[in-house]
């Protein structure tokens, strides 16, 4: 994101100590930042998180009402994911209309959350061709120090979990638990001087030559990837950073279990 | 102001739908330097109200024809997340949030010493988490702590309250029924060193009298806001000095908790 102007002096610090084995804050190169989740946050929303992955921060709603199918899929509800970058979270983010990094990032989370099928759409069908639940998953940046795909893709999959369905409220019954299927976790790693570093702080993702985002299911099977960034991996690095994803996205589910 | 007064609610005794007495503020909440990145913040929770601010600055002014040679600008953005509210809002700003972004920023320029800060913006970034009225005044409360954390000299910290009227009944800070079915909304902002009013707006039907006792219910809030402000700032600078690191843990482990 933002690749605002690094200091060589950091450069070269970052780029030193990965040469010795290290990170700049004493991290193990497969080693996670301290995760916090909280749920229910906010109660205007049918289901919400707040997330915290060391000092990045994002909070998440997600808001549902009823409205038409898209027509080529009349049983099944609709998903739409927003992602907004406000000023509030980095020096280096503007108000206004989502730009090229905001809709990536919407783009990856959603991506997983679609293609793991965590939501049961068919059972948000209210009348087919006619009715369906509509949800609006809206992501919001408060504070900015690095991967905000794994940030955004946990904080969304935590407000997932959380809703209800207001069907109540819409006349439909009784409300009930948001239906869902599995638990899609996405682990990011960026290569700096070849090695290969899971959940890149800021100033690692300044310095990084490539980025890979990969989101497993409950089995460890893969459902989305990204690679970002203008360098390039090579096949043994892009297994390393898929054996992270598997073995810390079993680890990082049994939180928002 | 729907000025529907069939709506009970007060009843006999003066208690309020939420349970409070006329002249009682909602359950408040203010804490200071809670974003890494923000050169200050502050969260505040006045209710159900909760609302973030951040502030960067003094920096380079945007854009550049913005620029004031003698001092400082200062400029608020107030803005409303999507789901803070019960139908969902579009994101980005509408005629409403334009208009409270541009009464927070001429207050706020009162209050900063902008003369320090010749040619710079102080960008002051205000996000409504979830709203239950009187969210501009939760919103300048916790500017204005932000501000302060942030280490931008200022004459004051500011608090806001608003005032209306319920059931032909003068009543301090309005929860959102009140908002909706009351007669009069009056939100202010003073300054408690001089006591000077730095933000005042009405909507609705209020007597002279009526007003008078509102402003003074105001003021009085006004300056138990203060204290609480007061307060989160001395807790965040004592947490520096490592004389309130207890409390801190406390906070993270309760949210852990609650995951």
């Amino acid at each position: 994101m933002a690749r605002s102007v690094v200091s060589e002096i950091k450069r070269d610090h970052i780029h030193r100590l990965i040469a010795d084995g290290r990170r700049v804050d004493g991290r193990a190169w497969d080693q996670y930042r301290e995760i916090m989740v909280q749920t229910n946050v906010v109660e205007t929303a049918e289901g919400s998180a707040r997330v915290k992955i060391g000092n990045t921060e994002v909070i998440v709603g997600l808001k549902m009402t009823v409205g038409e199918p898209f027509p080529d899929t009349p049983n099944r509800g609709v998903l739409s994911t927003n992602a907004e970058l406000i000023p509030m979270a980095s020096p280096s983010f503007e108000s206004g209309p989502p730009d090229e990094n905001s809709i990536e990032l919407a783009r990856v989370v959603d991506r997983g959350i679609r293609e793991s099928q965590m939501i049961d759409l068919e059972r948000l069908c209210v009348e087919p061709g006619k009715k369906v639940w509509i949800n609006f998953l809206d992501i919001y940046v408060l504070d900015f120090d690095g991967n905000l795909f794994d940030a955004c893709n946990l904080g969304a999959v935590a407000a997932i979990k959380s809703a209800t369905v207001p069907a109540k409220a819409n006349g439909l019954g009784e409300d009930f638990p948001m239906p869902v299927t599995c638990t899609p976790v996405a682990v990011t790693s960026v290569q700096i001087e070849n090695s290969i570093l899971v959940d890149p702080t800021l100033d690692e993702e300044k310095v990084a030559a490539a980025r890979l985002t990969v989101t497993t299911d409950d089995n460890g099977d893969l459902r989305a990837m990204q690679k970002g960034l203008s360098g390039a991996l090579t096949l043994e690095q892009v297994r390393t950073a898929i054996d992270t994803s598997r073995r810390l996205g079993a680890e990082i589910r049994k939180l928002i279990g | 102001m729907g000025g529907n007064s069939d709506m009970k609610l007060i009843d006999e005794n003066g208690i309020r739908i939420d349970g409070r007495k006329v002249d009682e503020l909602r359950p408040i909440r203010i804490e200071a330097g809670v974003l890494k990145s923000a050169d200050g913040s502050a969260y505040v929770e006045i209710g159900k109200n909760k609302v973030l601010a951040a502030v960067y600055g003094p920096r380079e002014c945007h854009p550049r024809h913005m620029q004031n040679p003698a001092k400082a600008i200062v400029q608020c953005k107030y803005n409303m997340i999507s789901f803070s509210v019960s139908d969902r809002k579009r994101p980005g700003p509408d005629r409403r949030s334009v208009e409270i972004s541009k009464l927070i920023s001429e207050a706020m320029e009162y209050v900063v010493f902008t003369e320090n800060f010749p040619r710079t913006s102080i960008d002051v970034y205000i996000e409504v988490l979830q709203a239950n009225a009187g969210t501009r005044c939760a919103g300048l409360t916790a500017a204005s702590v932000a501000l302060a954390d942030a280490g931008i000299p200022m004459k004051d910290v500011v608090p806001a309250v608003a005032v209306g009227k319920v059931n032909d009944q003068v009543v301090l800070d309005l929860n959102k029924e009140e908002d909706n079915f009351g007669q009069a909304d009056l939100p202010i902002a003073i300054i408690p060193r001089t006591g000077e009013v730095l933000l005042m707006q009405m909507d609705g039907h209020m007597t002279q009298a009526e007003f008078d006792r509102g402003l003074e219910m105001g003021v009085r809030a006004c300056s138990e806001i203060y204290r609480l402000q007061k307060d989160a700032l001395r807790r965040r600078y004592a947490v520096v000095s490592g004389e309130g690191e207890e409390e801190t843990k406390g906070l993270v482990h309760a949210m852990t908790e609650e995951a």
